[in-house]
């Protein structure tokens, strides 16, 4: 076999895998009908002024540059890979990660708002995972409150001089862990009768967190791959993102 | 980018993602989504979820899972697509030296 062949084999070996392991219905989100009707308002309100920034943000850089398109069109359909795998954890149950940071660091947080609203709406009303009364809540963990985290980290490491590639792999990497923290969050508030608020979040956290970070490291490594691959290829379109400064 | 750190990388990902599956046998690998409504059962136990999804809903229960997987497939299909697509471009780009 060539490497190349044998590169092949690898990766349709992983495909399998992942999918034949992708056997459970709900991975991560908040249920339909999982939070009380006040809050799914809340929360849908509470992400509308985030939605209008990302779609003002999207046509700007589009109409600034049409170049930038197919980087969009990737984060987009970066988020809808990853979001769609679900990967075996540590404690015994599956997770999924967010795929968010990859958009945030090249688009903004903003932009990456639309894209994530996207991928849910289709998980929410095909796969009955996450729910349209949650998508509110759902909307404000992983496709705002994760990227705003991830692009943060990415710009503080930026000023303090980081190395670029471990600065990507720690904004992937909490950005996706931060959003499974405000998904506890959003649940302890909501939930807490017969204990404290503290006690209720300690108890999601507990769930939701441990399952995450193995996942959280993956995505952080699939991100530093696939901006060193763009850096590689298609320095053109990231420096018309900003991503890359203007070099003449 | 070296070449050698690339594949270094693919690897602990795939290490990362499938040595639980082998070193926790007995577990179940449910989502973590099941083990959080558990949690909403114990914190607040008189709650009871007031929507279902609007497919079940439709088809007056569960998605099977075999359509399910499907649908994820489609998904990923669809994403994966759309990368390669992009990519194989740009790397064809550069080849031909049009790139930068």
């Amino acid at each position: 076999m060539t490497k190349q062949q044998k590169h092949r084999v690898l990766a349709s070996a992983v495909l399998i895998l992942t999918l034949g392991v992708a056997q459970n219905v709900n991975a991560m989100h908040i249920m339909e009908g999982y939070l009380p009707g006040g809050f799914c308002i809340a929360w849908g309100v509470i992400c509308l002024p985030f939605l209008w920034m990302g779609f003002r943000s999207i046509r700007k850089s589009l109409n600034e540059n049409r170049r930038v398109l197919p980087l969009l069109a990737m984060a987009g359909a970066f988020i809808f890979v990853i979001s769609s795998l679900k990967i075996p954890s540590v404690t015994g149950s599956c997770s999924h990660m967010t795929g968010t940071g990859l958009g945030a660091l090249l688009f903004g947080p903003g932009a990456v708002s639309i894209l994530g609203l996207i991928v849910l709406l289709f998980q929410a009303i095909l796969l009955a995972h996450g729910g349209l009364t949650t998508l509110g809540a759902n909307v404000f963990s992983m496709a705002v409150a994760g990227p705003f985290v991830s692009y943060g980290i990415y710009r503080l490491c930026q000023k303090g001089g980081v190395n670029k590639r471990l600065a990507v792999f720690l904004a992937a990497a909490f950005g996706d862990l931060f959003t499974y923290c405000v998904t506890a969050f959003q649940l302890a508030i909501a939930h807490h009768s017969d204990v404290s608020v503290g006690g209720a979040f300690a108890k999601f956290l507990a769930v939701f967190a441990p399952t995450q970070i193995p996942l959280a490291v993956i995505e952080g490594i699939l991100t530093v791959l696939i901006i060193a691959a763009l850096e590689t290829y298609a320095r053109p379109e990231l420096r018309a993102a900003g991503f890359l400064k203007e070099e003449r | 980018m070296k070449k050698g750190t690339v594949i270094a990388l693919i690897a602990a990902v795939i290490l990362i993602a499938f040595i639980p599956l082998f070193l926790l046998k007995d577990a179940e690998f449910g989502g973590s989504d099941d083990a959080g409504s558990v949690v909403v059962e114990e914190v607040d136990s008189g709650y009871e979820a007031w929507a279902t999804p609007v497919l079940e809903r439709i088809l007056g229960g569960e998605l099977p899972g075999e359509v399910e997987s499907l649908l994820f497939c489609i998904q990923t299909g669809i994403g994966v697509g759309i990368v390669a697509f992009f990519m194989g471009r740009f790397v064809e780009r550069k080849k031909q030296g049009r790139g930068d």
